[in-house]
């Protein structure tokens, strides 16, 4: 850690605050003047010397009430993040390259209202939050995803400008919060009917017999089974559209590692493992994992998928 | 503003900038050239147009042309853009111009702060009760619409009237305490611009018909005063001004007095009394006659003018003395006896031979002032519009028109008693004042203006001679209103007779000088005062930043521990049942605090048998308002509560 680094730690004493619910004090409230409250401090001066060059005697009280009242403003900034209560909340899984969304409950025991509030996790994504008077609201810190694996949530800093906007307060809040990241899928054909050696087959749905209807492309399905006709004539904007057959026979996958390139780098090697399991997951299909050291017994459904990519978002080769 | 999205200006919150710009501006247009409040409504118009049509705000262009016009403009109306009004009018016009601007929250904070800036321009101008308050208004309102700009549309337009009401008022306690003891720093700090004491009335250094007259239809203040003992009667009060000695015809000027100090002989106690002197822009102090015991800084020249040395250009307080009885110049200067004789050659004949005739039927001068008062009193008039004069002004006057006001009847004494040999000249200054019983202040008026006469005798010295008095007996004794017939041009606050609106006046003008004198009169020489009242004598400005600093850090102090000072929200029917339970510990029923309401209904029929029945019932309402279904229940738990006492 370099020296502003080891500075800041010193200050602001960054640590995790677990997962319990947090209450703003004194301590962790910092609080400066905003570039609003430099232009308003300037004009003060400039005002005072006026009031005394002219001898104004109201120009004195007017200069010294609005000192007051960035004074005030000061205190009622501070006021207004002061006591807050913050409690983490459960944080949904995504896929690599999408964006992630940290809930947290904002809780104001407090009779007047909290307006905007600002949270970001990044300095490019920042949210705002009002909370009513003695209300409660919940607020999604977004954090842009890039890797698989556990993403934890990093410091966030709470800041608010209200009421004047002549002062910025802000707290960092470490809340031990974090999310599971899916490898991004890659798109790839599912790996051919081997699965079918595997045992018996059932009917059901996600055949390819009798045409079923249509369904809205995943990220997974193949372009080849995009039904493009269907989809233009649907809409412009709106997913493109995969044929659905009913009848076929459900087979069982076993979607193996060993299937993909050994070429490619692992990451890409898992994304088509993930587009795999959406895609079997998606076509109705009972289907297993096998990777080095890991097997899941092939099944289908939603736990199923997500125990499925949740292997695969942690895999360590 | 970190963000694009954050730094685009709410829509809604446009209409607050647009309320802001018109409260700071408006009271301008009052005083300001007519173009530019018509360029700064018309900038104001065209902006809110295009807020309402929610069209495009013009571009850069067009904006540099309009400062080029708005700049061009004070150019050829000032001469100049520095200085006090130009100042202000570029400021008016750069505040309705930024509206044409509004993009970014940035550019709404440039407008409020304008705004805060604009408010203090208006002193300038006027700091009196009703600007005060009306500032004050607008403070409220620009803060509100900062509150406003930086809480969005959850901060309704009630909630942030209150909220800026609020700071307002927790910001005062920080202006008692700045207006007490931040080190005050009288006089300019640098030069201040040519225009900077434009507009003020007052008595000006010459003299002609018509003069006086004009100044005495204004009803402004010209100076309070305010006698330790009860004031002396009206006809006894002339308060000198400038003394004038030259004439060339139509015109009394001033002589350059240097040199000699006047010789004072007082014959009656000097009587004390403070006067608070409004702005003139002139140098004399407008002391009762005769001024004793000058204090530091004024001088009296040897006609007895008290002057400063700058022109009083903001309201000050003096603390003067008088005798009214006094003998003054016995031994005068040959040479100041000589220029008080002179008259110009070949004007007013008629009036010199009628001096002439005087002299002649009888020497003495007290015969030939007699005789003049006497030609006053039989067949003159006193008017606020005399008749225009030509020429030789004084004949016209005494022997054709015969009305006039005190310029005239001073002009034409002094002119006919140097003809008739006496050295004489003319006093200008005020003569009585209202006396308001309200606050004990003697308020002279510029309707007071008057010009008397001073001759000189020999063994006397010079003595005053009011030729208006013999006109006009009650313009000395009651006051102008009472003196000039109903229809003549006076204020209308002068006028007023009926009792209830005199005692209105009077209460306004009483509430006006305590704020003068406690508000706008604090000065260095009163911080001093107070500061020494308060036990701190000769503080200097270190010691009063230090008390200063304390003082501040006090009230930040109370008000952080305000905000630290969190009441735990507590619901209504939880305090009830604690009032219950207070009431229950006073009959020696005492519950732990993990007693459920239950537990202690059935300690309480244990113990108290005969309190058992009502507490049920409270017990019964409790559970009812805390977990019943209806919200209503309050009620009946508070009746319950209440029959438990």
């Amino acid at each position: 850690m370099n020296l502003a680094g080891r500075f800041q730690q010193f200050l602001f004493r960054w640590r995790s605050d677990g997962t319990a619910p947090l209450r703003l004090g004194q301590r962790r409230i910092f609080i400066v003047p905003s570039r609003g409250g430099l232009l308003f401090a300037l004009a003060l001066v400039v005002m005072l010397l006026g009031a005394i060059n002219y001898n104004l005697a109201l120009g004195h009280a007017l200069v010294f009430l609005l000192a007051g009242l960035g004074v005030a403003g000061m205190i009622h900034t501070f006021r207004n993040l002061f006591g807050l209560v913050i409690t983490p909340g459960r944080c949904e899984p995504v896929f690599a390259g999408q964006t992630a969304f940290f809930p947290l409950a904002l809780d104001n025991e407090r009779s007047a209202p909290r307006l905007a509030l600002e949270l970001a996790a990044t300095a490019e994504l920042p949210i705002e939050a009002a909370i009513a008077s003695r209300g409660k609201t919940r607020v999604r810190v977004p954090l842009p995803t890039q890797q698989r694996g556990w993403l934890a949530l990093p410091r966030v800093r709470l800041a608010t400008r209200y009421p004047l906007g002549l002062f910025t307060a802000w707290a960092y809040l470490q809340p031990d919060m974090r999310c599971l990241v899916y490898p991004a899928p890659v798109t790839a054909p599912l790996p051919a009917a081997s699965a079918a050696a595997n045992g018996g087959t059932q009917h059901g749905a996600g055949g390819q017999e009798d045409f079923a209807g249509f369904r809205p492309r995943q990220p997974a399905d193949s372009l080849r089974h995009v039904a493009w006709k269907a989809s233009a004539r649907d809409s412009g904007d709106g997913p493109l559209l995969i044929k659905e057959f009913a009848g076929g026979a459900e087979s069982e996958l076993i979607l193996d590692w060993q299937h993909t390139d050994p070429a490619l780098p692992v990451d890409t090697r898992l994304g088509m493992l993930a587009g795999w399991v959406l895609a079997a997951e998606a076509a109705g299909d009972r289907y297993g994992l096998a990777l080095p050291g890991l097997g899941l017994a092939p099944a289908s459904g939603d736990a199923h998928c997500q125990r499925c990519l949740e292997a695969l978002a942690l895999f360590q080769p | 503003m970190s963000t694009p999205a954050r730094q685009a200006l709410d829509r809604q919150a446009t209409p607050w900038l647009f309320a802001s710009a018109l409260v700071t501006i408006a009271p301008h247009v009052l005083h300001q050239a007519y173009w530019l409040s018509a360029l700064a409504g018309l900038l104001m118009f065209w902006a809110i147009r295009l807020w309402w049509k929610d069209e495009r705000l013009p571009g850069r262009w067009v904006l540099f042309l309009l400062v080029i016009v708005g700049c061009s403009g004070i150019l050829i109306e000032f001469r100049s853009l520095f200085g006090r009004d130009a100042g202000v009018a570029m400021l008016v016009v750069f505040m309705a111009m930024k509206l044409l601007e509004l993009k970014s929250q940035r550019d709404a904070v440039v407008v409020v702060v304008l705004g805060y800036f604009l408010l203090l321009t208006h002193y300038f101008y006027s700091q009196s009760i009703p600007t005060g308050l009306w500032l004050l208004f607008a403070l409220w309102l620009v803060t509100a619409t900062l509150i406003r700009l930086h809480g969005g549309p959850a901060s309704t337009t009630r909630a942030s009237l209150r909220y800026a009401a609020s700071l307002c008022l927790q910001a005062i306690p920080f202006m008692l305490v700045l207006y007490l003891l931040f080190p005050r720093i009288s006089g300019p700090l640098w030069g201040l611009p040519s225009d900077a004491h434009a507009g003020m009335t007052g008595l000006s250094d010459t003299m002609s018909p018509g003069s006086i007259s004009r100044l005495a239809q204004s009803a402004d203040i010209a100076f309070r005063a305010r006698f330790s003992t009860t004031p002396p009667a009206k006809q006894k009060l002339y308060w000198r001004g400038p003394v004038m000695e030259q004439f060339d015809g139509t015109t009394w000027r001033l002589h350059d007095n240097r040199g000699t100090s006047p010789q004072l002989e007082t014959l009656s106690a000097p009587l004390r009394y403070e006067m608070t002197l409004e702005p003139h822009n002139q140098r004399w102090i407008l002391a009762l006659d005769a001024p004793v015991q000058l204090p530091e800084g004024l001088n009296a020249s040897n006609v007895l003018a008290v002057t400063q040395r700058l022109p009083v250009t903001e309201r000050r307080r003096y603390e003067l003395a008088a005798s009214l009885d006094y003998r003054f110049n016995v031994d005068e200067d040959p040479r100041a006896l000589s220029r008080n004789l002179a008259l110009p050659p070949g004007v007013n004949p008629q009036a010199r031979a009628l001096a002439e005739r005087w002299r002649n039927s009888d020497h003495r001068p007290s015969a030939i002032i007699g005789q003049a008062q006497a030609l006053f009193a039989a067949e003159f008039t006193y008017t606020l519009q005399p008749p225009l004069l030509g020429q030789n002004g004084i004949d016209e006057f005494l022997f054709k028109t015969r009305r006039g006001f005190c310029e005239h009847y001073a002009g034409a004494f002094v002119f006919l008693m140097r003809a008739a040999g006496i050295p004489a000249r003319v006093v200008s200054g005020y003569q009585g004042g209202e006396f308001n019983p309200l606050d004990g202040y003697l308020v002279i008026r510029q309707s007071d203006a008057h010009a008397w006469a001073e001759v000189w005798l020999e063994g006397q010295g010079w003595v005053r001679v009011d030729p208006t008095a013999s006109v006009s007996p009650t313009r000395i004794e009651t006051g102008i209103a009472d003196a000039l017939p109903f229809g003549e041009p006076l204020p209308a606050l002068v006028q007023w007779r009926a009792d209830w609106l005199r005692t209105l006046r009077y209460r306004w003008e009483a509430v006006n000088n305590a704020w003068n004198q406690h508000i706008l009169g604090y000065d260095p020489q009163r911080q001093r005062e107070l500061l020494s009242r308060l036990g701190l004598p000769d503080t200097d400005w270190r010691s009063l930043a230090t008390v200063l600093g304390i003082a501040c850090s006090l009230l930040v102090a109370a008000m952080t521990a305000w905000t630290l000072y969190q009441r735990p929200a507590i619901d209504p029917a939880r305090r009830l049942w604690l009032t219950a339970l207070r009431q229950l510990a006073r009959r020696q029923v005492d519950c732990a605090p993990w007693e459920t309401p239950m537990a202690v209904a059935q300690r309480v029929r244990e113990q108290r048998p005969e309190l058992a029945e009502t507490f049920q019932n409270v017990v019964d309402a409790y559970l009812q308002a805390r977990y019943g279904k209806s919200n209503n229940n309050l009620n009946a738990l508070r009746e319950a509560v209440a029959r438990l006492r």
